[in-house]
């Protein structure tokens, strides 16, 4: 018999409170499930039965489809729900959306919600089990764990390398995610923007700041640039798209600078020409589709793991068994 | 591991000789070493599979194709496992199982719920011609209807008792034990 894996227990909520060992369990098991989405037959039967809801309250293309082909691809039968066309819209709460749900004898639910906390709020309340797709400005903790896989897929660890996350950091997620999970694991950590896009203690999320780009450029080994929210402009952040991208954009003259070879990661949606010129983009340091290939395997490896994991479930199947 | 003792049941040499004759049934049964893969379940079968193909390579000097098997996520008792195990990677030989005769090698057949899996994971492979069943020990018990076509030893084991098979890789050694549990501790 092989060893077990260690339990993530009912949730995954955010990588903020999690091991790295439990962390590194996650990135492990991504492993084996990369090969699945290559077969001719891309689908196993080891969530066969489980009813999952895609709880999305936000706009999503990757990652909403990304959780659907996991979810399919474990063989897991799915339905999605999104804010628009459903009773969110005539004013239900997140609570009795869910507990409707439940109603249905649902196994798990994964949500985006435009509220940091939503998810935690959540998993707290209802007993199914609950993956954060993304909550407010809080975590996107599949986001972060399919670019630590992405980061140790290219440069064989995580420990001791340093990492610099470019763009609006105050407002995301992504940012957060990537901060705990990289320095659980080792890592070094800058952050890299404007002013206005930057927590007001760095110090306390444990991240070294860099002023301008071309220093964050010179000491990484690996830049991940976030997506600069076209909205934020709007709302006197930055004062233009063009002196952004003339700031604090990535562009292919700054990495040339650099006195080794860095791995571009990228959440997606791009601007290009804002936050990241297209050269770089589509470049050869780039791993941005990596990264999304990466997303689906990683996503199969959590489901998998909340799915089973439960110990006192386990107790009671074998005193059921004795009895 | 308090309160279990250990039987021995075959030595190297007998998991040896076992091997070669192994070996030659499934070549016999194939009718040659055409389309012939070997594909171990992981973790022993893995290894138990090695030393066949070693056998097979060089008593007929060719070059066999191999591949392993993790069927966890085949498995009918994830429900009550608990913390789910470990995966192991499965690894499909590189032309592929179709119209070729796939021999499934773990090391010991107990209730066939494994052989199972391993069934329904090679079938959402491909196609192939043939699958056979090759085990090194078949200590009966079966819970379904699946039978070894290839079997190194049958022993005769009771409820307490665990067949164990070793090999270097994991367990520095080349044997085949009873490990007998006192039904107080199990």
């Amino acid at each position: 018999m092989t060893d077990p894996a260690p339990s993530l227990g009912k949730d995954l909520v955010g990588l903020e409170n999690l091991t790295a060992g439990q962390i590194l369990a996650i990135l492990d098991t991504a492993e084996p499930f990369k090969e699945i989405s290559e077969r001719r037959i891309k689908k196993v039967p080891v969530l066969r039965g489980k009813t999952i809801v895609n709880l999305f309250f936000e706009a999503s293309t990757r990652t909403r489809i990304s959780f659907e082909f996991a979810e399919k691809r474990l063989s897991a039968d799915t339905v999605n729900i999104s804010s628009t066309g459903s009773s969110v819209a005539k004013g239900e709460t997140l609570v009795d959306t869910a507990r409707n749900l439940e109603a249905m004898r649902i196994d798990m639910v994964v949500i985006r919600h435009g509220a940091s906390g939503a998810a935690h709020f959540l998993a707290d309340r209802i007993p199914s089990n609950v993956v954060n797709a993304g909550d407010g400005w809080h975590e996107h903790p599949t986001q972060g764990l399919l670019d630590l896989l992405t980061i140790r897929d290219h440069r064989g660890g995580i420990d001791g390398l340093k990492v610099c996350i470019v763009g609006d950091i105050l407002h995301s997620r992504v940012a957060r995610s990537n901060i705990y999970g990289l320095r659980a694991l080792g890592a070094e950590v800058a952050i890299c923007g404007p002013k206005t896009l930057l927590p007001p203690a760095p110090e306390e999320l444990g991240c070294i700041v860099f002023p301008r780009v071309e220093e964050a450029i010179e000491w990484a080994d690996v830049v991940n640039v976030l997506r600069l929210q076209l909205e934020r402009m709007e709302a006197g952040y930055v004062p233009s798209l063009r002196e952004y991208n003339r700031i604090w954009g990535v562009s292919k003259r700054r990495l040339q600078a650099a006195p080794k070879d860095l791995l571009i990661l990228h959440p997606g949606p791009m601007n290009r020409g804002v936050e990241i010129d297209s050269d770089v983009a589509d470049g050869e340091h780039s791993v941005i589709l990596n990264q999304v290939t990466n997303g689906v395997a990683v996503r199969m490896a959590v489901l998998y793991l909340l799915a089973g994991g439960q110990p006192e479930k386990a107790e009671a199947a074998k005193q059921g068994a004795e009895a | 591991m308090t309160g279990s003792t250990r039987l021995h049941v075959m030595s190297e040499a007998d998991v040896r000789r076992a091997v070669a004759r192994m070996a030659r049934e499934i070549v016999e049964l194939n009718g040659g070493t055409e389309g012939l893969v070997l594909m171990g379940i992981h973790r022993r079968g893995t290894q138990i599979a090695a030393l066949i193909r070693e056998e097979i390579e060089q008593a007929e000097n060719v070059q066999l194709a191999t591949g392993s098997i993790d069927i966890t996520l085949y498995r009918d008792d994830l429900e009550v496992v608990g913390p789910l195990p470990v995966i192991g990677a499965s690894v499909l030989p590189t032309d592929g199982i179709d119209d070729r005769c796939v021999v499934i090698v773990d090391d010991v057949a107990f209730t066939g719920r494994t052989a199972r899996a391993a069934l329904n994971e090679v079938s959402d492979w491909g196609r192939p011609r043939r699958i056979l069943l090759c085990v090194l020990v078949d200590r009966g018990g079966r819970e379904l209807p699946i039978q070894p076509d290839v079997t190194g030893r049958e022993v005769e084991v009771l409820e307490h008792q665990r067949v164990e098979v070793l090999v270097p890789a994991l367990d520095d050694r080349l044997a085949v034990e009873i490990i007998q549990t006192d039904p107080e501790d199990s």
